[in-house]
This record gives C-alpha cells, structure tokens and sequence, in this order.
C-alpha cells in the first residue's frame, strides 16, 4: 500500500519556542517530516514561531509562517493554503493542542481538513488520563491508582481512596507542569490548588504514588497494517518520582528479563492499538514494581517526542522521517532503512551495541530561591547522550559532556557530612550520583544505597566498579602499568578524571597515555550491531580493538557543536552550526559535526558528512581531531562550549578557520579589551576591578551609582546584578561571592534607561558587511537574550544609525576578524557607548536570517573558509520591508518562588519572532506567540521608579484612551494626577490591606506595570509579580516593554500573516 | 571472582584475548553471533545451539542472572559464549543464580572482554567460524589437537544426539499461566525441543508426549494423535534421514503437521526439497518476516545456519513466508495447509511473540481434522 494520492498539500505545526519540556528534539522531527514529505512530492506548509529552527528555513517548506501557534492564525493559514490535511505529531504538546483547538472551533470541518498521524479521537484518549485509563484496564492492564478531581473537595474524597504519598498532576499542561508529589495534607492542597490554575480544563489528576518502582519508555511506530515496531527501550536510572525528562536514562533497558521484556513490548503495542495510535510513533512509560514485576502503565504519548529523538540517536533510526511517511500511507516494509546497506526495510527492530546514557542539564543557579529537589515536573533545560561499549564508559562521557566542569563521579569541594550525604542520596536531586559515589568510597554497601535512593542495584553495582578503580589510578605505578590505564580507560574515565584523581596535570597524563599507545577507537551505529554493513559514518569512540572511522583524505572541515541545551546557549548555536556544514557541503568540503545533543539537529546523522557523537573536551575533540585530520575547524558557531577550547586547540597546532584564538581572546579577555578600546578611542561606560570591599566602594563612589557588578570569572550561575548604591554593594559582596586578589569583582556604570542595541556583522578581511542592527525594546541592564528586539530599529533616527554602523565599523577594522562578529551597544544622552564585541556566532544570528532572508551563518562559514563576500556576491543588505520583533520565553512559572523580574543575569529559555508590517504588528505578534495575552479592557495597575515617570504620559495616555481605568500606588497616582488623569490609589503589600495583591486575586487587575530598582524595593515587590505570573495577567517590569503594549493596546489590529517565501 | 586469561582462536586465524567465566574446559564449536538485546538464559540453554559458540553483540551479558523458569532445556545447549563484559551484580526479582556459576554447573565455557564488535564483523564477512575458547597457556599443539577433533557442523546429525532417550509428557504451560484440559494429543518430535514450544502448546490446550528423534511413524500413530509437531534442533538436517522418512509416511498420513526451525528443514527435506549452509545464518531477535499470502510482517526471533533452498522449491509447496532482511525462505505448506512449518522461533524465548498465531493454526488445524 503505498502512499495516498488523495493528498497534495500538508500542513505541519512546528512546537514554538524553546521551553522547558520542549526543546529542540521538535525541530529535529520537524525538519524530518518536512524532508521526508517533499521527497514524496508533498506541498508542504509548515508554521512555527520560532525562528532559530532550521524548520523555519524558507527551503525547507513550500510555504513558511513564522507566526503565533494557535488555532486563529492558524486559521488564517488554512484560509490561504487551503492544506488537505495537518500533521500535527511533530509539534510536541503545542501542536497536538493546536490541532485540537482547530477541531473544537469547527475549522477542520469548515475547510475540509483531515488529521494524519493522529486522529483527535486518538489524542483525546491518550491525554485525557480517565480515557486512558479505562483504555488500559480494557486491555487487562493496569494504571496507577487514581481519580479525576474539578476542585479541592473532590480531590479531598479521591486522595482518600489512593492514600499518601500520592502524586498530583494537573490536566493538559505541558511538561507535567505543577505536579508534584504529596505526603501530608498540607502540601496536597497547595498542590491542588496550584495546579488547578495551572490547568485549562482545572482538572487534577491524583495517583497513587510508586515510590521506589522502576520506570521504563518504549518507543513503538506502528503502520496502518498493523505492523507494529519496538525502536527502543530505555530504563530510568532514578525511579519512579523524577520527571522522565529529568532522569538519567539508559538504553536499551538493562534489568530486565527477555520474559519482562518481551511482556511490555506485548503491552506497548497492545496500548497503541487501544488508543487507535493508526500511523506514527509513540512512547509508552511503564513502571515495575522491583519486588515482584508487577506492571503499571504510566503514560503514552501519541506522538514524537523528547524520549523519540533520544532514542532516533540512539539507534540510528530515524523514527520522525518514518512516522511521517507512514503518516501518508506508506507501511513499513515499503520503506527503507538507509542507515544499513544490504537494501534493509524499516520494518525491523533495531538492536545495539553499545550503552547509551543521558543525563539532563539544569540550570537551577540561575533561579535564586528555587529548590534543586527533582520531581515529577520537569525543570531541566537541555540533556546530554553518549554512547559507549558499556554503561560505565557511556555514563562517565556523559557527565563530562554535560558541562558543569566535572569530568567524571568528581569530589565535593568541601568533606560532606553524615547527613548531608544521607539526605543528599535520599532525595532526588542533580548532585544525587555525586552523593552516592561519595558513599560508595566510604564503603556504604550497595544495599544500603538501594535502600536509601530506590535506584537499582546494577547501576549501583556500576558506579561502584567507577569509584573503586580511583584506588587504581591513584596507586603510584598507575601510569607504568599499560594494563591498568587501557582498564581506566574503558571504563570511561577522562584523562582529566585521571589527573585529578592523581593531582597531575591533565597534559602530562595525555603525554603519558599517547606514549603507551593507548588510542580510541571509533565504532559506527549502525541499528543492526553489525550484522549489515554501513556506509553511515554515525560514531562514538571505545577503548576497543577495531577502528571503523576510515576517514578520507578529503578537502574537510569539523564543526564543533554547542553540547547540552541551557539557558544563553540554545538551539541558535545549533542552527548555527548545521548551517555551517551544510555551506561547505555545497562548496566541496566533507563536513565532520561532533556533538552530543541528541535533540538537535545537528547530531541527525545526515546533516553532515560524517558524524561524532563525542562530548566537547579537550581530549575527546583532540582524538577526532588526529584521527581525521581536517583541514580546519569552526569553533565559533558552537557558543561558549567549543569557544572554551579555543587557545589549548591551538597549542596543539589545529588549523582554526576564521577570526583566531588570539582575537577572541582580545575579546573575551578585560584586560585586554580594555586597552584596545583605549587605544582606539573608543567609549565605554566607566569602569573598574576590585579585590577586595574597600575597592570596590572606593570604585562605586568614583564612577557613581547605578552600578553593574559581576565576578570576573563568570561561571555559569554565578549573578550579575545592578546595585543603585553603596548599601547594596555591600551586600552583593557578602551575598554573592568571595572577592579576592583572584577571583576580581568587575564594576561597571550601569546606564539606565539607556537604548541597547546588537549589530550583526561579517567580516572578510576586506569587506565589512553590516548585516543588521537590532534595537532592543527593554532598555540597557536587561540582559540581550531576555530582552525583547526589533529589526529594523524602531524609534531612533537614521543619524543614529548611521553612528552606530560607523562606530561598529571603526571596531571591526581594529580586530582581525574573519566571519561573523557581535557588537553590543548602548546609547544614551547622544552618547554610543561599546558595551562588547563577540567575535563569533550570537544568539541573534538565526532571527535576524529569517528577517534579511539571507543566510548570515552560512555567509559567514564560507567567509571563514577563504571565500571573500565579493566570490559569494553578496554585496549588500536588502532593504526591509517588515518590521521583526523577537520576543524572549520565561521559564518562571516552572520555579516556585523565584522573581519573574528582568535583569543583567539571562534566564530566558527560548524565543519567538513576530513579523508585522508595522512595529506594532510585530511586537503584538511576537507577544502572542510567546505566550503573553494583552488584554483589550480592563484594570491598569500601575507603579514605577522615579526615573521612569518621564514615560507615564504616553503610558497613561493609551491606556486611558483605550478605555482602561487606571490603578497605582501613592507616589505613581501622585504623578499621574499631576499629569491630569484620574487614577484609584491602592496600598502595596507592605502598607497594609486591601493591597494590591487583593485586586490581582479578584481579577480586577487586566495589566501589571512594574518597574522596580534596588534590592529591598525588589525583594517587597516581589509578590505581585509573582502573583501576576500565576493569575496569568500581563505583565511588564520595564518601562520600554510598558510602552510597546501600551501601543499594542492603543492600535488594536487584526493582523495578517505572511509566507516567508513572499517577503525576500 | 578470581578471573583467569583466556583466548579465543578463529580457525580463520584470529585471536582475542580475555577473561574466562563459567566452566575453565577448552571448548571447540562453530562460532556464530546473536543480535539479541535479551535473553542469554534462553538463548545459551537452547539445544539448537548444540557444539556452537555464542558471540553476543550486546555488551553487557548477566545484568540478571539466571532464573528457574527462563530454561530452554535441562542441560543447557551450547558449548561456549563470547562477550564483552560479564556484570558482577544480578539485578532481578526473579534471579536464582549468576551467570558464571550457572554456566559452570552446565559445563559451559564462557570468555569476555572481548571486542565483539569486531569479532562480529569478521564473522559478518567470513562466515560462521569453527572456533576455541582456551585458556591463555594453551600451547599450540593443544589448540591444533582441539582443532583436528572438530570437523564442524554440515553433515553432522546432532538431533539424535540431544534428543530425549526416552518418551514423556510434558505438562508445564507458561510462566504465570494455568492449566488448561487437554482438547488434542500432540506427539513431538524431539531433535533439541526448547521447553517454551512445549509449554504454549500446553497452554492451548494439548496433551503433549514428547518422543524420541528416532520414533518411527508406526509408532507415533499407536499414540493416536491429533496432530504431529517437528522440533528445533541442531546441527544439519540432512543426515537425519530416520526423521525424514517418518515424516513422509506421516504426510500420507494426512494427520496435521507444525515444524519449526530444524523441524521445518526436515519437513521440506521430507516434500522433496533442498536445504543448504548459510553464511552465518540468522541469530537475532529483530528479524522481520512476512507473511507473503497477506503481506503482514512480523518481528521474530531466528536461529539457523540452515535453510531451505530457493532452486529446490516444488509445486507441491507453497512458501507462506519470506525473511525481509535477505529474503530467504521463511515458512511452508503443503497445498491444503494441513502441514506447515516455520524457520524462525514463533514460540520466541527469547524475542517477539508476534508470530505465536501460527500454534494457534496448528491448533485449528487439528480441530477441523477431528470435526
């Protein structure tokens, strides 16, 4: 039965912005499904929100929206394209949602559209647990415990039936969003009750709680003959209670029996058929009861998902493409395997060879005041996979691959007590492997440990084998004994483990291991363990006896990937760096990519020409490096992990492409960055380094408050923060860190309310290309990836722009940079000041593509290849003829407790582009598609600092012209009065009730003006934002972000949408 | 555990080196590979595997030990396994003993820390390999002498070897499930029977004796039966001919007949076909198979270095299924479907169950013969 012919045109919804939950394992599906419909000769439509996806590239569709996800617009995409039918399985929650939407508000019928890939029917009974859970019983099988409460009085009645511990989920939210685990009372009505909001049907589920069971996925495709297949198994190493996504997982499944095995295999397919899952790929969670076997079903989803492309990575199958195709009718023997040769079908199981580990990465640091206990809502941010022979060499490449600046099961700092340990095994947080391995070097036995963490004894037994061999590696004969380091060695642990075991340099231990000969070997995934032959080059490198990497002799250059996903460095990198490979590609290089996200697609192993699922150290990229020797290297498209790296790749003679280690070290050093600028003239904000308190306020006092201050060796978590006086200096010092001779605090003066902006440019040597300047909306002191930009600027005059394109110009001549350069820039009282130069890839590059329509990363990449601008022809920059808005993502409302206020640290997790033809259009569309629903009517509350009351007429104005009523507190009121409008003055939580947390709980509040400064006014205010996050309303804590939704608000447009293809 | 260095020599001129686990003797085979994730336990007590050696492709071998109901025979069936890492630690509810002791009990030899990967490979683009597994002091005379005293498998009858000496009935169904009243009297023939046949036919409701590999027909038919089951086994189907001439009286017979595996060989032997060595056969858990009457496909679980031949095929047989990984015969019948058989392992253990219908057509088959 081969494809339907009754289909021409389909339409894909993409899954939005980068958030917690949903990351870029869905532009990785996307672009599959895209790929693998038109090569059907599909029209392919496609909608996504996100314009760092490289789904969102203008040639991977026919047609490409970069628009809000939800049901409206996608309406008036349906009215245009007229579509004949929507795969929305690709989309993660976002889509599946939309899709329904579509169904509820009667569009799919009204335009004659039909669901493929999952039938509304199908998702219905798959996220709707009390469907799901009468399917399963069905089928002889068994769900948790549980019951379906509207309010807390039923959900007091059914908590009763399923007992304590229990665990409490919300409704269709994503992510598991505000769910969680409870073992009194108490905590299971602040569960409740959180979580009703959270749902938008205010539907709780309550479960019985499987403490200490073990947890399983299996990943199952299933055609519409009925063929139905197992991709993957994978086994959670924490047990049940931690969100899957927040578990270490492992595939394939390690403690089961064929019989066990085979039984949930059975239970899979038989759940797929249930649900009426009729093409495509699905996941499905067990949990098993480690005592006897018994078997419950936790949860399927019905379609691709996180779990889907970690296991596409980890088999080499690539369930997406194959979930799309057999959405149009194909069956599984009808298609192909291309990863084997030997013309083998998809209609097999893969099996492997090898163990793959992920670990997620979380960026708990960043969120002050947020616990870093894991539970059964998601809250890490990105993941790593590796791959090796066993799971202890697979799980120890995985941690160094994550990086958190440990090599391996690393040592506390400081000697952990009795009960930190205890406490640190028993609950379940990231440090969790680090505790366990500390207790194993105390010789807590593996039982006891089982006991205390639920985690199985063979992994125990595992990290046991890791933490006994230190013993060896630490004997004084280790590195004489060639034995004893290939053993090391296969057990995964780094040349820089070893050296810190040993306190030596890791170097010396490098120089060491290469005079024994002891070397990697790289080994190929290949879905069949070898039993066909491969021509994939997919591999990960073994302490084994065969190498299987034959590399060419090829004209090649390596790409060096962005590793896990976190916070300031995301899927843009990753776009980045797949637009690099796929430039030289078309100029005739082989394009080598090491990796180790699965989610992305640039580990899909035929973006390039050869693949290294390796994690970016040192050591692992060197060994790539002398195995295949490449021309050259692109390390600046990757962010700040193959950037690190930069300097030792070049003490080691590796040919860099484009600007060399020296001037991004000119860059990135401040000392040097200093001089250059004061050698050049330039202007920047004052500043200074202290090393001690004394320094510092000296330094404060001199150069005058507000000031910027960080450490000088940012780590990853470690704050920047404006104070506005001495005081608040103080106590940051005490607060934040220890300031010493080594470890400098940087001042800097903060200019407030100064415009920021980011100009993108390239450069060739000769030729200096200003691509784009970016005008951010908040103003300077909001980080650049929290802040919300436009493209073209939109309210400053071309005088302006022209001294900012100068002044950019003035800067890139004095560096030697060969590719693509990020200046920042802040402008305040007629005055550009140089904020930074980053001569690399930005997290703007891929927003600021989609608004040129010209492929700046690409560009560039051939640039730093040695081919000019002018042998590229690219001679200038289009006008534009759209205004861009790009609009960042919060992840606040997954941390309890935590400001969702803007500021210098960066925490956002994703972002979103609106295109408009006005600035207005722009930002309301960007707005939406982040989530963010500006009411129309209603209740302003307003209460802003001192400096920002210039702004409160134009606020005032639009609002009060569109019908809002005005609220504030007294000093605001006061100047709004002054200004002649009416406004209702209302007390702020510390004066006394009703405050205004009260009319933000009674819905009389439509739209929260924020704007705060200092620590103590911060911390006192904190509530109302934090109210506004969980009452859902609009809320803005910058003046400038105040201001555009006023405008938004005023012009009230119904806008249109726009094919991208129609716009360049 | 005090491990002692050990080689593996390919008669092909290999040589790994490892560790030794399980029993410490020198053992000779043919060394083949199995792709299964799953299932050492029934793979390595399967007598299919009789004087073969195992190279398990997945890496980590022994995670959960070996249980009492997960036996495929009672003396275990091949002579050694090959692998990359033994675990030290069983992990399962179910465990009775580790991998090693269980192995030694049964005389097996096992040596890891091999890259068996790369064994694999050799064997993927050589063939299945006679092969030894020694320990390292072996001297090369001690190895040429193992090596003269194996001639390998073609030509070799091993079913009378492991088969049963004497006629039982077997009255296990399987794990977790009860027993039902016996509707038919099967009689098996037992080349190297794994138990998990046995027991599904239980559970569907037959009286199973399990006969000799040697039983005549005359014999067999004194039992009156319902219906005839051919067992897997090892080694080559050829030399068998007391099998395959019993089981041409039995097709006269026109009593219902279900092979499977070494049974399905001699079944087309017995309907005048050909069978011949593969290069390194299909060992695996992940093989897809299609039923070529309804285009159905099924994941199965395979394990032969034997098949049918393609240029032998008759118009007396009809080949009900195909392999999808090379296309080789996978399934026959004669024209009234009466008498069936199937090269892989529909009764799994280890691997899918998806293909367990075709007991279920053995079973119909019996019962319209009675009505």
């Amino acid at each position: 039965m081969p494809k339907r012919n009754d289909l021409n045109s389909i339409l894909i919804i993409g899954a939005g912005p980068i958030v917690i939950g949903q990351a870029c394992e869905f532009d990785y599906s996307g672009v599959q499904a895209c790929k693998a419909l038109r090569e059907e000769g599909f029209r392919v439509i496609l909608v996504n929100s996100n314009p760092a996806t490289i789904m969102t590239d203008p040639e991977l569709a026919d047609s490409t929206y970069i628009e809000p996800i939800n049901w409206k617009t996608l309406k008036k995409i349906i009215e245009i394209e007229n579509p004949d039918a929507i795969l929305p399985t690709m989309g993660g929650q976002t889509g599946l949602n939309a899709a329904l939407d579509l169904d509820k508000f009667g569009v799919l019928k009204e335009y004659d559209v039909e669901l493929i890939g999952a039938t509304k029917e199908a998702i219905d009974k798959a996220e709707d647990r009390e469907k799901f859970a009468e399917a399963i019983a069905k089928i002889g099988l068994f769900t948790p415990k549980a019951g379906l409460a509207h309010n807390l009085k039923e959900a007091t009645e059914i908590r009763k039936q399923v007992g304590f511990p229990c665990i409490i989920r919300p409704n269709f939210t994503m992510g598991g969003t505000g769910s969680g685990i409870a073992y009194n009372t108490e905590e299971f009505e602040e569960i409740c009750e959180r979580g009703l909001d959270l749902s938008p049907t205010t539907e709780l589920y309550i479960d019985q709680y499987l403490s200490g069971w073990k947890e399983y996925e299996m990943e199952v495709v299933r055609d519409k003959s009925d063929n139905c297949i197992i991709i993957c198994s994978i086994e959670n190493f924490d047990p049940m209670g931690v969100h899957t996504g927040d578990s270490i997982t492992v595939a394939p499944a390690q403690t089961l029996t064929d019989k066990e095995y085979q039984h949930m295999r059975d239970a899979s397919m038989a759940i797929l058929r249930e649900i009426g899952v009729e093409t495509g790929g699905s996941n499905v969670q067990f949990a098993i009861n480690p005592e006897n076997g018994d078997m419950v079903v936790i949860e399927m989803n019905p379609r691709v998902s996180r779990s889907s492309a970690l296991a596409s990575k980890a088999t080499g199958f690539p369930i997406a493409k194959i979930a799309a195709k057999l959405a149009v009718g194909f069956t599984l023997d009808e298609l192909e395997n291309d990863i084997s040769e030997d013309g083998i079908p998809a209609s097999f199981e893969p099996t492997i060879d090898y163990v793959v580990t992920k670990i997620p990465r979380f960026n708990f640091e960043k969120f002050a005041g947020a616990s870093n206990k894991l539970t059964s809502q998601m809250k890490s941010v990105g993941e790593v996979m590796a791959i090796g022979s066993t799971f202890k060499e697979s799980f120890q490449k995985a941690i160094r691959g994550l990086e958190i600046d440990k090599s391996g099961l690393d040592r506390f700092e400081k000697k952990v007590n009795k009960s930190s340990l205890r406490a640190g095994i028993i609950s379940p947080t990231p440090d969790r492997i680090y505790y366990v391995a500390e207790a194993l070097r105390m010789d807590y036995s593996i039982e006891e440990l089982h006991t205390m963490s639920g985690i199985d004894p063979w992994f125990l037994k595992e990290l046991k084998e890791i933490v006994d061999f230190e013993k060896n590696i630490s004997h004084k004969d280790f590195l004489d004994n060639k034995e004893e380091f290939y053993k090391a060695k296969k057990m995964g642990f780094s040349d820089r483990k070893i050296s810190l075991i040993r306190n030596e340099k890791e170097d010396d231990i490098r120089k060491v291991r290469k005079n024994l000969k002891i070397n990697p070997v790289f080994k190929r995934v290949d879905t069949c363990a070898a039993e066909f032959k491969t021509s994939t080059a997919y591999m990960y490198s073994t302490y084994q006896d065969e190498c299987e990497s034959n590399p060419t002799s090829n004209k090649k250059v390596m790409v060096l990937g962005g590793g896990p996903n976190r916070i300031g460095q995301g899927i843009e990198f990753d776009y980045c760096c797949v637009h690099a490979a796929q430039a030289l590609k078309e100029n005739g290089f082989e394009t080598i990519m090491v990796n180790c996200n699965p989610e992305t697609v640039s580990t899909d192993y035929d973006t390039s020409d050869r693949l290294y699922f390796e994690p970016i150290t040192l050591e692992d990229v060197l060994e790539i490096i002398e195995i295949e020797n490449p021309d050259g290297l692109i390390i600046q498209y990757g962010g700040q992990t193959p950037l690190k790296l930069a300097n030792d790749l070049e003490k080691f003679n590796v040919s860099i492409f484009g600007t060399s280690p020296d001037q991004i070290d000119l860059s990135e050093d401040r000392a040097r960055f200093l001089k250059f600028v004061k050698r050049n003239n330039l202007t920047q904000p004052p500043n200074g380094m202290a090393s001690n308190k004394e320094e510092a306020i000296e330094i404060g006092n001199e150069i005058g408050y507000p000031l910027v201050v960080r450490p000088s060796y940012v780590l990853g978590g470690r704050a920047m923060e404006v104070v506005y006086g001495a005081d608040d200096l103080v106590n940051y010092l005490a607060e934040a860190f220890q300031v010493n001779d080594s470890n400098p605090v940087l001042l800097d003066k903060f200019l407030d309310v100064a415009i920021e902006f980011d100009v993108e440019a390239i450069s060739d040597g000769s030729k200096i290309l200003i691509c784009g300047i970016l005008q951010h909306i908040e103003q300077a002191g909001v980080h650049s990836g929290d802040s919300a930009c436009s493209i073209p600027p939109y309210n400053i005059t071309t005088d302006i722009e022209n001294k900012i394109k100068n002044e950019v110009i003035k800067v890139i001549k004095n560096m030697d940079i060969i590719g693509l350069v990020n200046v920042q820039i802040a402008y305040v009282n007629d005055t550009l000041y140089l904020l930074e130069v980053n001569p690399r890839a930005s997290r703007t590059i891929p927003f600021v593509s989609k608004a040129l329509g010209m492929p700046l990363a690409k560009i560039a990449a051939r640039v730093m290849a040695g081919i000019s601008l002018e042998e590229q022809n690219i001679l200038n920059i289009p006008e534009l003829k759209f205004f861009n808005v790009k609009e960042a993502v919060m992840p606040f409302e997954k941390f309890q407790n935590v400001d969702p206020i803007l500021g210098p640290e960066m925490r956002s997790t994703g972002e979103v582009m609106g295109i408009g033809k006005t600035f207005e259009e722009a930002f309301e569309k960007a707005e939406i598609a982040a989530g963010v629903i500006i009411p129309e009517a209603g209740s302003a509350f307003i209460s802003v600092r001192d400096i920002d009351k210039q702004f409160l007429k134009e606020i005032a104005k639009d609002l009060t012209e569109s019908n809002f009523s005005l609220v504030g507190t007294k000093g605001t009121v006061r100047a709004l009065n002054e200004l002649g409008f009416q406004a209702r003055q209302i007390n702020k939580v510390l004066e006394g009730r009703p405050h205004i947390i009260d009319l933000m709980k009674n819905s009389e509040i439509t739209l929260v003006i924020n704007t705060t400064e200092g620590r103590e006014s911060i911390k006192d205010s904190a509530s109302i934002r934090r109210t506004a996050l969980e009452e859902k309303i609009c809320c803005t804590t910058t003046i400038q972000g105040a201001v555009a939704i006023c405008k938004v608000i005023r012009n009230q447009l119904d806008w249109s949408v726009q094919r991208l293809q129609d716009i360049h | 555990m005090d491990f002692k260095p050990a080689k593996l020599i390919l008669k092909s001129g290999e040589i790994f080196s490892g560790i030794n686990f399980g029993s410490s003797e020198p053992k000779i085979g043919e060394l083949i590979f199995n792709t299964a994730m799953t299932g050492y336990q029934e793979i390595i007590t399967d007598l299919s595997y009789t004087d073969q050696l195992i190279c398990f492709t997945y890496p980590q071998i022994g995670n959960t030990g070996v249980n009492k109901e997960d036996l495929e025979s009672m003396t275990g069936g091949c002579s050694g396994i090959v692998i990359k890492e033994l675990s030290k630690i069983e992990s399962n509810w179910r465990k009775d003993n580790d991998l090693s002791s269980f192995l030694k009990e049964k005389n097996i030899s096992g040596i890891a820390n091999i890259d068996t990967r790369k064994l694999t490979r050799i064997l993927r683009d050589k063939g299945s390999q006679i092969s030894a597994i020694v320990p390292e002091e072996y001297s090369k005379k001690q190895i040429e002498a193992l090596f003269d005293s194996f001639d390998g498998i073609k030509g070799k009858d091993l079913a009378r070897e492991v088969s049963t000496k004497e006629s039982y009935i077997w009255k296990e169904p399987s794990y977790r499930k009860e027993t039902k009243k016996n509707l038919y009297k099967v009689v098996a023939y037992d080349f190297g029977v794994k138990h998990n046949i046995l027991r599904l036919l239980v559970d569907r409701g037959c009286e199973v004796l399990v006969v000799p590999a040697e039983t005549s027909a005359e014999d067999v038919m004194k039992e009156n039966p319902d219906g005839i089951f051919l067992s897997n086994g090892p080694g080559d189907p050829e030399p068998c001919k007391y099998a395959i001439s019993a089981i041409k009286k039995l097709i006269e017979i026109n009593i219902p007949i279900f092979g499977i595996c070494l049974g399905h060989q001699l079944l087309g032997l017995a309907l005048n076909l050909k069978t011949k060595k593969m290069k390194f056969g299909h060992h695996g858990a992940n093989h897809p198979v299609q039923n070529i009457l309804d285009n159905t496909v099924s994941i199965t679980s395979q394990n032969h270095g034997f098949t049918i031949s393609e240029e032998s095929l008759n118009d007396d047989v009809i080949v009900t299924h195909r392999s999808l990984f090379d296309k080789s015969i996978q399934g026959i019948s004669s024209k009234d479907g009466r008498v069936f058989s199937f090269q892989g392992h529909p009764e799994a253990s280890p691997g899918p169950k998806d293909i367990q219908n075709l007991f279920d057509q053995f079973i119909n088959n019996m019962h319209s013969q009675n009505v």
